[in-house]
């Protein structure tokens, strides 16, 4: 019954992978999507614990050295290189987002590659520097 | 005799309410105008504190203090305060939306997270606009050199 089979296969097509109308369901524009949340919620609590240490200034300067060390030590100096990170793809990804909806959204995929070139080139500039100042006090 | 069928599947319509502020098209339009003002002012932040000189290890509370004492920077980081709690509370809020199943837990979260918001709004002004750059009795090596001449 090649009829039937041809009508599987139209019906077929229309829940193919990439389905029309949408940039946020597989590829880089779903990728995109979940890593900007990610990146979001950990950016979101890292700002509350932020604002709570830098809070110590108005306690006594021995309160906000001692924290302010913690941020010194090398575990800490790697975090704060995930950390730099996090808001570098956030930010250049949320830049990518905004021209999607306010210029063209069909460059959606060669703007992820933009994102990423400029995340590697950013923490190219960032990592090698802030560790060296971690690692050599 | 005639009865009226209603179409299958009508098309969803929102309410025709013409008054009242579309609050959800304000927040997609603060998320995109604060985001490109915090990629400016993190940005700033991070050079300023971990690029220039010895980075995150000359920071301490002279540093902090040598900012917080210059309107400059006691104006820009009250900015991404504001700023940054919002857009990320927004964010959350956006998260428990889509992930938080039943109203109650819904409900709970969101408080939370607004509690969080102006609670830490709140400390984070106060403690820039109430900053003591020199404590009365903190050792002299850990305040800022211009400490001494008060």
């Amino acid at each position: 019954m090649p009829q039937t089979a041809g009508t599987l296969d139209s019906q077929q097509k229309t829940t193919s992978r990439r389905p029309a109308g949408t940039l946020y369901r597989g590829n880089t524009g779903m990728w995109s999507w979940v890593l900007h949340r990610i990146t979001g919620v950990a950016i979101f609590f890292f700002l509350l614990v932020h604002i709570l240490d830098t809070a110590l200034v108005r306690v006594s300067p021995e309160a906000y050295n001692a924290v302010i060390g913690q941020y010194q030590t090398p575990i800490m100096g790697l975090g704060e290189v995930a950390l730099v990170g996090a808001i570098v793809f956030h930010a250049f990804n949320g830049l990518r987002i905004i021209l999607i909806d306010f210029w063209n959204a069909k460059y959606q995929r060669v703007l992820f590659y933009v994102v990423i070139g400029l995340w590697v080139v950013t923490m190219l500039g960032f990592a090698p520097r802030h560790l060296i100042n971690v690692f050599s006090h | 005799m005639t009865s009226t069928i209603e179409a299958p599947r009508s098309p969803y319509t929102r309410s025709t309410k013409k008054s009242g502020v579309n609050w959800e098209k304000w927040g997609w339009i603060y998320m995109r105008v604060s985001g490109v003002v915090l990629v400016v002012l993190i940005f700033g932040h991070l050079f300023v504190n971990l690029m220039i000189g010895e980075g995150v290890s000359a920071l301490n509370f002279a540093f902090v203090a040598g900012k917080l004492t210059n309107p400059f920077w006691m104006v820009w980081d009250v900015i991404m305060l504001w700023l940054a709690l919002i857009h990320g509370g927004n964010g959350m809020r956006t998260l428990v939306n889509d992930y938080a199943t039943s109203r109650i837990s819904r409900g709970i979260l969101k408080v939370a997270i607004l509690v969080s918001v102006v609670a830490l709004i709140t400390l984070g002004t106060l403690v820039v606009f109430t900053f003591d750059p020199c404590p009365a009795g903190a050792p002299a090596d850990l305040v800022a050199s211009f400490c001494k001449s008060l």
